[in-house]
């Protein structure tokens, strides 16, 4: 068993932080802001890899403190289950919270909202934590919520920019949609097994699929456990930002960077994947479930990849390269490798992070500039984000042996051994040919900025430096991490090895054994150390680097005469397949327009003067605004009213005899 | 006078009639505008702390009558001083006399004319508000029903704005025309059950299918205006949009509630076959209140108005829960009536404060306010993540529970779709009240200081901030803790789901219903 109060106390100094810096930040200097909320949250950091250490050593905790609602059969408990998924995604949280706390204290410095923002991102953290560390679907609602609204009120950080502002309301509207569905799963899970409590309904899904409930509209049908299952995944999408609810996340880049590399690339976008393998015990008994949870991430995966190969804003780029990995987790849990995706979940989360830190390095250096056509050469100027971002960049393409690598190997391996008609081989192809695109666009975006021709502005030139130590040891950290823990997962956690069920998951995740792809990938015989060399993923992978090397090492004319020759393409691609254009014209727009008709026509045409002012009270009405006067005439009419209404009541009792 | 009270006073009578007697003793006496407010204040506060023994010393275990008051009125026709409240009606008397003391202070230095005559109108108002909601007598209900109307309607039509004496009038209409309708079956059940009003002999009388219908109906037209549901919900926006603050936030704070509080205390108990025989009916009012009304909110450009639609939305939660007759969906009605009641008020308060700075309501008039005014931002960003219905503000745990009763509710009296589809339906709310909510956020607060009015709007003072305070810690208490709140309702919504669900009617008529639920279904 673990320390209760050790874990409590891991959510709970980043709340205290939060707090004392939110309320009380006017009065606190900057570095008294930084210090409590920072210092907090390395502490929660430590504490969270000492549970981690307990976890290894087989120690886990459950438990329930106190009881949120309840109402006969409705008990809403809060309480904390810790295993081994939640331990690594509570050092995922901290760590990169911890890194990106320090970051700030550089980024922030001078920002009139200097405390009010890391009062968020300590909120933030104690939000995340929560959504992990929770023992039940009510407790994992509370902290998604959470995150949603930190991550509203860190989008619209800047909120004199309307940019920003209807970013942030975009992202809060589309993440409500996700909710709905989330919600409704929840409700539909309490409905059947009468708990929100994991371990309890867990254990109850075998016997409930055996039973067969199913749910009618009309004559439609569908299992009750797909039901739950996608309802439940509709709120991961909109989480995950997976298509079609994706479109909020390469916008909420306008938020300030350090969260780009927090909320939305390693911690809170991954809630939809951590929630879909929490779950594994229901949507392993759904297929159809499963099919749509591979296939969203597929789609995602490939579509955000083409977005990003001709973006121009570095941080658009990391954006959509961000949905496109997030596909690659949520394939791996519908083809049911569920520890891979977690293990991808983690690696990114290191490696996305820093490629966001080190580009927000960048940013800062050019004044704010976030167009790649106008940087180039900087690796003169700022060798320790030169070499971060070389990291994080190669571990993203997936080379070898760089943390990526070895998370999306697996990945595409899981899906390779599967068969599962035609979805399974679209998903192939989605991830192998993704890894191409990966492999460009992240190099193209490297080399724009690192190499090519300096195409800084003259003005801006001589203020070019590297970032000062508050930004770059983060960045070193991190770095670590892109590298190495990869190599951690499958050598050290056993993610891979198929004698061990879920290697170091175990039973926090649950797989059945004819899905489990690892089985079948060790019957192939593939886990040699060097079966890299003869696998597609990585060729490709070096081929999508020799592309960009070729293409932006240099400057060259290659781009500008491929863009001219592939215009339709190239204008797709660049409008981001045109969603936003969509949504505009078939929600957005309808949505404002019959809200005008319900009221105009609806409320004030046919109800109040079609009915009313058309009808005997409207006569009244218009007789008694005419007399202009509130205060005489009122006593008569109630007085008159209430006898012609004891009349009327009386005289109908007479007749009724 | 009948006493069975563990207090030892009549302490229900005490909080209604202390305002009333506050009221007239500064008519009497006060005249000095200043001492006015403070008097008003302090009789205010005096009713809240009287009221709170009623929660402190009410028993959670019975559904029975608490703190009952009997006294013969008007023995010729049986009418009766009749008081009492369960767990159903307990917490609207708390929830009346703390926001009472709420837009007393709110009024402070936004009404400067006619001051004394305002804080009598307010002080007489929250007299006829908690009787209704203590009262255990037909007519006696009635009474304060209507007697609510004068105090309201002359608070809208000698304080408020520009195009007054048309909402008010429509106000009074519209209400009006309910009451008449709710006196008519008052009347027809007290000759039918043998000349009683008390309430709880009502409840317990068989009346047959045909009177239940036509009873039914008529406590439906006034409760349905009150709630307000669709159609009849006009009268609303146009009498929040007038009204001063004060006024705006007692409406929706505790007159919406009467209605709701109406089918619970009338409808459901006393005609429990005609209230499944209308389940369909409301639950499609519910749901157009749910999606129309949304929509219509979010097109608004005076901000009192969306308040206003978005309150007519939120309340359409309410009787959709109040006709799942489950224990969540009804417990999950009464709390977010509650809940509506603090967060709706606030949401007005927060105009009123926008207001009094800059004298217009309309949307477009603001933007960037956050600049100038920083805590109210804060402030007013609580309340609308509160409207949003987000977890750990009190309207989550209203919606959760309504959604939650109304998925598990199964079978619907004669509806073709299964509940859960109306469930779901219904939580489509949780991606409209956020559109409406926070675009109108973002277009009053956010953005770049343009106009130069908004630019010289000072920040909330500490009075401001005081009236405030208590609404953030209730919202937020009422959101993370909730239980001591619904353990006040358990045994009475149990009986009164036992009541409602029961059948009034002999085994042959109930026969004969079936049937016709069964015809309603296959056609």
């Amino acid at each position: 068993m673990l320390n209760t109060t050790e874990l409590l106390a891991i959510p709970a100094l980043p709340l205290i932080a939060s707090l004392i810096v939110g309320l009380f930040g006017w009065a606190l200097k900057e570095k008294l802001s930084h210090t409590i909320t920072t210092g907090s949250v390395i502490l929660s950091a430590v504490l969270s890899v000492h549970v981690f250490t307990q976890v290894l050593g087989g120690a886990s905790f459950y438990g329930n403190f106190w009881t949120w609602m309840l109402s006969d059969t409705f008990v809403v408990p809060v309480g904390m289950m810790i295993d081994q998924l939640t331990a690594i995604m509570m050092i995922t949280v901290t760590v990169v919270s911890a890194c990106v706390h320090i970051y700030t204290i550089g980024y922030m410095h001078g920002d009139p909202g200097y405390s009010r923002f890391f009062s968020y991102i300590s909120g933030f953290t104690f939000s995340m934590l929560v959504l992990v560390m929770g023992n039940n679907f009510f407790t994992l609602f509370f902290g998604w919520e959470a995150v949603g609204l930190v991550s509203y009120l860190l989008i619209g950080f800047w909120f004199n920019r309307e940019s920003a502002n209807f970013a942030a309301l975009k992202a809060f509207i589309v993440n409500r949609v996700g909710d709905f569905g989330f919600l409704v799963g929840i409700l539909a899970i309490w409905y059947y097994f009468g708990s929100f409590d994991y371990r309890e309904v867990f254990a109850a899904v075998p016997a409930f699929v055996a039973q067969g409930d199913t749910l009618h509209l009309f004559s439609w049908e569908m299992s009750a456990i797909t039901f739950i299952c996608l309802s439940l995944f509709i709120g991961a999408m909109g989480k995950s930002g997976q298509v079609p609810l994706h479109v909020w996340l390469p916008d909420s880049m306008e938020g300030p960077t350090p969260i780009s590399a927090l909320i939305h690339a390693a911690t809170m976008v991954t809630a939809g994947v951590f929630m879909v393998a929490r779950c594994s015990p229901m949507f392993e008994y759904s297929e159809t479930a499963l099919a749509a949870v591979i296939l969203v991430g597929a789609v995602t995966a490939w579509m955000c990849a083409t977005i990003g190969l001709v973006q121009n804003d570095i941080k658009r780029v990391i954006a959509y390269s961000t949905c496109s990995q997030l596909g690659y987790m949520f394939v791996a849990c519908g083809v049911s490798a569920y520890s891979v995706g977690i293990f991808h979940l983690m690696t990114h989360a290191y490696f996305k992070a820093l490629l966001f830190l080190a580009a927000g390095s960048v940013i800062h250096a050019v004044m704010a500039e976030q167009d790649i056509r106008k940087m180039g050469q900087l690796r003169k100027y700022m060798p320790i984000t030169y070499i971060t971002m070389l990291i994080a960049a190669l571990a993203l393409s997936g080379v070898p042996p760089f943390a990526g690598f070895w998370s999306k190997d697996l990945i595409i391996e899981s899906v390779g051994v599967r068969e599962l008609g035609w979805i399974g081989d679209f998903a192939y192809f989605a991830v192998l040919s993704g890894v191409f695109m990966t492999a460009f666009y992240t190099f193209r975006m490297f080399f724009l900025t690192f190499h090519n021709s300096n195409r800084v502005p003259e003005k801006t030139r001589s203020h070019l430096h590297e970032s000062p130590k508050v930004i770059t040891i983060p960045l070193m950290i991190l770095a670590v991490g892109a590298f190495a823990s990869g190599a951690w997962g499958v050598l050290g956690l056993d993610i891979a090895n198929p004698e061990i069920v879920n290697g170091y998951f175990g039973t926090s995740l649950f797989v059945l054994d004819v899905h489990n792809p690892l089985l079948a990938i060790a019957e192939e015989g593939h886990h040699a150390w060097y079966h890299f060399v003869f696998s597609a993923p990585f060729w490709l992978a070096i081929g999508g680097i020799g592309l960009a090397f070729a293409m932006y090492f240099r400057e060259t004319d290659m781009p500008g005469k491929l863009a001219t020759a592939a215009k339709p393409v190239y204008t797709f691609l660049l409008n981001k397949w045109y969603w936003d254009e969509l949504y505009e014209r078939i929600l957005m727009r309808p949505a404002q327009c019959l809200g005008n008709i319900l009221w105009q026509k609806g409320d004030l045409g046919m109800i109040d003067k079609g009915i009313i002012h058309g009808g005997v009270v409207g006569g009244v009405l218009a007789g008694m605004t005419r007399m202009r006067d509130a205060q005489t005439g009122y006593v008569y009419h109630y007085a008159f009213a209430m006898v012609i209404g004891v009349f009327g009541a009386l005289t109908y009792l007479v007749l009724k005899g | 006078m009948d006493l069975n009270n563990v207090l030892g006073f009549p302490i229900l009578t005490w909080s209604i009639f202390l305002p009333t007697l506050g009221a007239i003793l500064i008519w009497l006496f006060v005249s000095n505008e200043k001492a006015v407010r403070w008097s008003a204040l302090a009789v205010s506060v005096a009713t809240f702390l009287l009221t709170i023994p009623l929660w402190l010393s009410f028993d959670n275990s019975t559904a029975h009558m608490q703190f009952e008051e009997f006294h013969p009125w008007i023995e010729a026709f049986n009418v009766n001083y009749r008081l009492g409240v369960d767990g159903i009606s307990m917490p609207f008397i708390l929830l009346t006399s703390l926001l009472t003391v709420i837009c007393i202070v709110s009024a402070w230095d936004c009404i400067k004319t006619r001051v004394k005559e305002y804080m009598i109108a307010f002080l007489i108002l929250e007299t006829t508000l908690i009787g209704v909601f203590a009262s255990l007598d037909a007519i006696l209900f009635y009474f304060f029903w209507e007697a609510m109307l004068i105090p309201m309607y002359l608070i809208i039509g000698i304080w408020g704005g520009k195009n007054r004496v048309y909402a008010t009038i429509k106000f009074f209409l519209y209400t009006l025309a309910g009451s008449v309708l709710m006196l008519v079956a008052v009347l027809a059940m007290y000759f039918k059950a043998g000349q009683t009003f008390d309430i709880q002999a009502l409840m317990a009388y068989p009346f047959d299918f045909d009177w239940q219908f036509w009873v039914w109906i008529g406590f439906f037209v006034a409760f349905a205006v009150k709630v307000p549901m669709w159609p009849v919900h006009t009268w609303l926006p146009d009498a929040h949009t007038e009204a001063p603050t004060a006024g705006s936030v007692i409406l929706a704070g505790i007159l919406l509630k009467m209605g709701a509080y109406g089918f619970l205390r009338f409808s459901l108990p006393i005609c429990p076959d005609a209230s499944q025989y209308f389940v369909p009916f409301i639950v499609v009012l519910s749901l157009i209140a749910v999606v129309y009304i949304s929509l219509v909110a979010m097109m608004q450009t005076d901000m009192k108005r969306l308040i206003a639609y978005s309150s007519i939305a939120h309340m359409g939660f309410v009787t959709l829960g109040t006709f799942m007759f489950t224990q969540q969906a009804v417990e999950g009605a009464i709390y977010g009536m509650i809940s509506h009641g603090f967060v709706a008020a606030a949401l007005f308060l927060c105009v009123g404060v926008l207001y009094d700075r800059m004298h217009t309501r309309e949307i477009g008039a603001y933007g960037g306010v956050v600049n100038v005014m920083p805590i109210f931002a804060a402030v007013m960003m609580l309340f609308c993540m509160a409207n949003v219905a987000l977890p750990g503000a009190s309207a989550f745990v209203a919606e959760i529970m309504v959604l939650a009763g109304t998925f598990s509710a199964d079978q619907l009296y004669g509806m073709v779709i299964s509940s859960k589809w109306v469930a779901v339906m219904a939580a489509t709310s949780v991606v409209l009240s956020a559109c409406y909510t926070l675009w109108m956020y973002k277009r009053v607060i956010f953005g770049d200081l343009v106009k130069d009015e908004v630019k010289a709007m000072p920040d909330m003072n500490m009075r401001e901030l005081g009236f405030f305070m208590p609404l953030i810690v209730l919202v937020i208490w009422l959101g993370i803790y909730p239980v001591p709140v619904l353990d006040v309702m358990h045994t009475s919504v149990a009986n009164l789901i036992v009541q409602a669900t029961a059948s009034k009617l002999p085994a042959a008529d109930l026969l004969a219903q079936a049937e016709m639920l069964q015809h309603a279904v296959t056609h």
